[in-house]
Formats: structure tokens, sequence, C-alpha cells
């Protein structure tokens, strides 16, 4: 059985022009050959850092930007090549939640002009029904029927985020790209939103593409996970395997570059050094071996394919000896740093409560 | 008291309708103007102005066209003559009051023709870009590289004089700038991420040009609009004034200055009268604008 999404060899590539005759002197390799498939109803994070590469994937899945290369099949069919008007309907099975709440709705549109307007494009609601259409699919991301005659800005982050998703919802999509959707939220919205977002994963069996850099996010959120490094996908495991056993040295350097919620378990590995490369001009071999603490001459020379290790699917000639025990272990309420650090607190909490 | 409820319901945080809710924006932006004096000096001046112009039969004394050459030239305050009259005896205070009809016709036939005529080449060319759009932005440079009134000249000159005429010039030389604003709103909405919303819920882009961006753009058009006024209302007594607008036997302001330049050293206030009030209207249309766009600006809104 093929997966609802399938990706292969997905490239974009950015002319860059300079000059008078706007001559095009280089190519910013935004994305190079990204396959990966997502199952219905079950979300693939796309981890990395800024500028690698990773909103530019779920904009050319989505065909908001054209694809150099590379194919996107939905549900078996090619959709890279259709027409603008075979792809209007397969547009409604194609949804997007954007990172910024505050930009993403039109100023000068009330809640329910937003919500309506895709219903109606699509015929799922007749001018008559639109308004229940609306309030049921304002319900359905935990806002009130009396929201929707309100316009953007008299709503806080978090609600026009939901208003958000639901304008994703409305057309009922198979897939939606969520695009760093938490990262403009606070912490106590986020985890509303990540529930918001799992509920109506398990209610309408939608495949989501998380993008995000926010890793505690990813861990609760995914089940499978694709770090890309410049523009490559580097790693793809199960987001159990990836966390607990990073095969390639970049994957290790994000989790250990996490901030952890155990404060007693300090840094034991270095911090990526330098910057991310240009993606004008990719370094030869292994993107990643100017910045790579196990680099040799082979990464200089060759570029690594993509292999299957285990459950995981790595680039990187040595991904065998990549350690996994510098891995941060998940933190637990019985570790024994831990434990002695709250001993610590108590005590001391304690007698300030005698004192007093 | 039945006053003070409507004014709560206007001025209600929760709508009941979506009527409800632009009445009440429309009433809270009415507050905010009403605040600014010298823009409602602007809207006064220009409400009288309408209402002289509606009803100009009944507010003006004399008839503007009859003659009377035995009382030519008469001084402010004469008998029956309160401006005076010009040098054919035409009451000036009935003229100027039946011109503000013409003054009023030219403004609005332009305020409707260029701006719309600007929105749409200013919109297409930012939406669609590439060819589309360097072709359209260099028809709108060659309109702009030229003064504004001596395209008019061309115009009137190639078309024939008279009001019409004049319209149809002052207006093909006033859309570049609405077309240069509606373009360069259009390139930062364009890019923003409810048109990709819109765009992935397959809107096509005629939906997008006219339901999202044009809403956008008309706050920024109408307050050019009004600003440009002044100049729309310069640029028809200009014509008038070198004869190239209305023509003579109609009391158009700018050719009854031309009229009164003969005599301006002895007889001033012949052509001083229709200045005043090119001059109190024009002003009108700026302190208007001006307060229009306190209230309109999109982000002092927020």
């Amino acid at each position: 059985m093929s997966a609802m999404l399938e990706v292969r060899g997905l490239t974009k590539h950015f002319p860059v022009r300079r000059g008078l005759l706007r001559r095009v002197v280089g190519q910013v390799q935004a994305v190079n050959d990204v396959s990966f498939d997502v199952n219905e109803g079950e979300t693939l994070a796309i981890v990395g850092e800024s500028g690698c590469g990773k909103s530019t994937i779920g904009r050319t899945v989505l065909r908001l930007v054209e694809a150099t290369d590379g194919s996107v099949r939905l549900d078996g069919e090619q959709i890279l090549n259709l027409s603008t008007d075979a792809m209007r309907h397969i547009r409604r099975k194609l949804q997007i939640i954007f990172q910024d709440p505050f930009g993403s709705l039109n100023p000068r549109m009330t809640v329910a002009e937003t919500l309506a307007e895709p219903l109606l494009l699509h015929g799922l609601a007749t001018p008559d029904n639109v308004d229940d259409k609306v309030t049921e699919l304002l319900r359905t991301c935990g806002l009130s029927s009396f929201h929707a005659q309100r316009y953007p800005h008299e709503f806080s982050g978090g609600q026009r985020q939901r208003v958000g998703i639901a304008r994703a919802l409305a057309t009922r999509p198979r897939l939606i790209v969520c695009d760093e959707p938490v990262s403009a939220l606070d912490v106590s919205v986020q985890a509303q939103i990540v529930n918001l977002l799992q509920d109506l994963q398990a209610q309408f069996g939608i495949g989501y593409i998380f993008i995000s850099h926010d890793l505690a996010v990813v861990r609760h959120i995914a089940a499978r996970v694709a770090v890309i490094y410049l523009g490559r996908i580097v790693e793809e495991a199960t987001a159990e395997a990836l966390f607990a056993a990073p095969r390639h040295p970049y994957t290790l350097s994000l989790i250990a570059a996490a901030p952890r919620p155990d404060p007693t378990n300090r840094d034991r590995s270095k911090p990526v050094q330098g910057d991310a490369p240009s993606a004008l001009v990719p370094p030869p071999g292994c993107a990643f071996h100017p910045r790579c603490p196990m680099a040799q001459q082979v990464c200089c020379d060759e570029r690594p394919e993509l292999r299957t290790l285990g459950a995981t699917r790595v680039a990187c000639h040595f991904a065998e000896e990549v350690v996994p025990e510098t891995a941060t272990p998940q933190p637990s309420a019985t570790a024994p740093r831990l434990q002695r650090r709250l001993d610590v607190l108590q005590g001391e909490a304690l007698k300030r409560q005698n004192a007093i | 008291m039945a006053e003070q409820t409507l004014r709560a319901w206007l001025l209600t945080d929760t709508p009941s309708s979506r009527r409800h809710a632009k009445l009440s924006a429309l009433y809270q932006g009415w507050l905010s103007f009403r605040s600014n004096t010298m823009a409602m000096v602007g809207l006064g001046i220009l409400i009288a102005l309408m209402l002289i112009a509606a009803a100009a039969p009944l507010l003006s004394p004399h008839d503007p066209f009859v003659q009377d050459l035995g009382n030519r030239l008469a001084p402010l305050g004469t008998e029956g003559h309160i401006l005076g009259t010009d040098s054919l005896g035409r009451d000036i205070l009935s003229r100027l009051i039946y011109g503000a009809r013409i003054t009023l016709y030219i403004v609005a036939l332009v305020a409707l023709i260029a701006p719309v005529v600007g929105l749409l080449v200013g919109t297409v060319s930012g939406y669609v870009g590439g060819w589309v759009d360097i072709v359209l932005m260099r028809i709108t440079d060659i309109f702009l590289a030229f003064p504004r009134l001596v395209l008019a000249l061309a115009f009137v000159a190639a078309l024939g004089a008279g009001i019409e005429n004049a319209v149809i010039a002052i207006s093909l030389t006033a859309w570049p700038p609405y077309a240069r604003i509606a373009r360069a709103e259009t390139l930062t909405i364009r890019s923003s991420d409810y048109i990709s919303a819109i765009q992935l819920q397959g809107a096509g882009g005629f939906r997008i040009i006219t339901k999202h961006i044009w809403p956008l753009c008309i706050s920024s058009l109408i307050v050019r609009v009004t600003l440009d006024m002044a100049g729309i209302i310069l640029a028809a007594a200009g014509l008038g004034f070198l004869g190239l607008g209305a023509q003579p036997p109609s009391p158009e302001w700018g050719a009854m200055i031309s009229e009164g330049r003969r005599f301006i050293l002895d007889h001033w206030w012949v052509a001083t009268m229709p200045g005043l009030a090119i001059f109190t209207v024009s002003l009108a249309f700026n302190l208007l604008g001006d307060g229009l766009r306190d209230v309109l600006d999109p982000k002092a809104g927020e």
C-alpha cells in the first residue's frame, strides 16, 4: 500500500539575479532531493535550524512555490504538473497553518467571512446554511459562535491561530502543512494549540507535516521526524528512535542544544560551532562537515547518501560510530540527580515554613 | 432616551449582525473624525457647497446669464449685487453659486474615473507581476513624466474644448499616482500569508484581486482622492482660465477669473471673488483629506 502523500526527489532552487541584465549568477539550493511519505492520520515533523529550507519544503508540496524538480503524489496522483483548474480541486485536500497568526488573517474580513469563503468556493455550503457551517467550524476549534462577527484584531494570538486552523479545516483536507504553528505563541497557549491539533487529527484522520524548530513540541506531537540540514534530509526516524538514539552528528547536536527540563542534567556535548554554510555555495561532500566534530577526509570528498540503519534513514559516513549515550535521556521523576535536587528544594521550603 | 439607546446600540462590543458591526465601526470612525476640528471645518464648507449647488436657483438673486450692460463692473456692496457685477453686468454672486455646480460636477467625475482606473491598473500590475507589471508601470511612468496641466492641455487640444473633455483630460492625467499607490499596496498584500491561504483554498486571480486586494487598497486611495481634489479643482480652473475648459457663457470659476483678468487693477473684485471661491473649496478638501487620513489610516486604526 502506498502512502497518502509521497514526495520523491523534491528540489527547489531559487535563481539569484544580479546586475543590469538580471543574469542568473547562482542558485540558492533551498531544497535538494528530498523524499518522504506521510500516511493518513500521521504526523511527520520536519526540523532544522533557520534557513535550512523546511518552510520551503512545505510550500513546495502545496505548490505555493513551484518546485524545480521532483514529484509529489497525493493518493497516487501526481500534483506538481497539474493545470491551475485541476489543481483547484486538489487544493481542497491540502491546507496550511501559518506561523504568524497576526499576518495570516485578512484584517478587513470578519472571521465569518474568512471561513465562509473556502466553504462557498468549493460548494461545501450554500449561502443558506453557510452560517451554520461556520459556527460548526468555530466550535470544532474551540471558539464560540459570537466570535464569527469579529475582526482579527479583536482576538488574541492563540484565538487567531484557532481561526487559522478552522480555515484550514474548512475544506476537510487530507493533509495540513503546519508551518511552525506554535512558535509565535506563548507556552501555555502552545500546549492548547498542540492538543487541538492532535484532537482534530484523531477526529478527522488528517496527516500533518509539522515544521518546527522546537524539539520539545516535535517530540510530543510527531510520529516520525525528518531532520533537514541545508535543504537535505540528513536523518529520518520515528520520534522515539530519533530522540533515544540519534544517528547523525547534526541531530545529536540539535538535541543537545535544546533546553532540558531537568536542570541537573548538565551539558556534556559541545554545541555546534559557527554558522550554517551558505545554500548558494554548499560545501562539497557532506554539507555538515565544516561543523561536524567527527568529520574526516572522506566527508569533504564524498556526499553520504541516505541509507537505512535499523529503523532510521541517515546520511552520514560514520552513522554507526555516533555514540547514542551522549543523547539526552528523557528526564524522569525518579532520576537520582533530579530526586536529590528536589529533596534539597523541598527541605529548604520546609525550613522556610518552619521559620515563619 | 431613544437617542441614548441608539448610541449604546452603535457602541456595543457584541454586535448582533454583520450590518450592526459595520454601522458600529462607521460610528466609531465618525466619533474620531469629529474630534478633529479642522477636518470638521472642511467638511462643513463642502456640505455648504453641495447645498448651495443643489439649491442654486433658489439662492441666487439674479439669473447668472442675464447681462445688464448699464450696470457693468459695479463694485462690491452695490444695491442688489453684493459681490458686484462683471464686465457684462452679470451678478458675480449668482455666477459663483451656479459655478459651484460645474466645479462639483468636474470634481465628482474625475474622482470617480481616476481612482478606479488607477486601482485597476495598479492591482493587476502588482498582482500579476512579470511582463504585465513592466508594461503597465512604464505606461504609468510616461504619464507621470509630463507636468499635469501641460498634459491635460494637450488632451483638451486634441479632444476639443468643453467640460466633458476637460474631465476626461484631467482624469487621464490624474490616474498614474493612484496606480502607483495601488500597486505598492498590492505588492505588500500579495506576499502576505492570508493571500497564500486563499490561493490554497482555490480562489482565482480575479476573485483575489476584487475581494481581497481592492478592499485593502481603497482606504489609502480615498485619502489620496480627497487630498487630490484640490489639485483637480485647480486643474479644472486652470483649463477654464486658458479657455479650454468650460466655455465662456457658463459661470465656471476659472473662466470667470480669466474674464476678470483684464480689469484686475481697476476692478479687482471681478477676478478676486471666483479666486476666493476656488481657494476656499481647495482648502476645505485638503482639511477633509487630512482628517480622513487620520481616521482611515490602517496603522493608526488598531
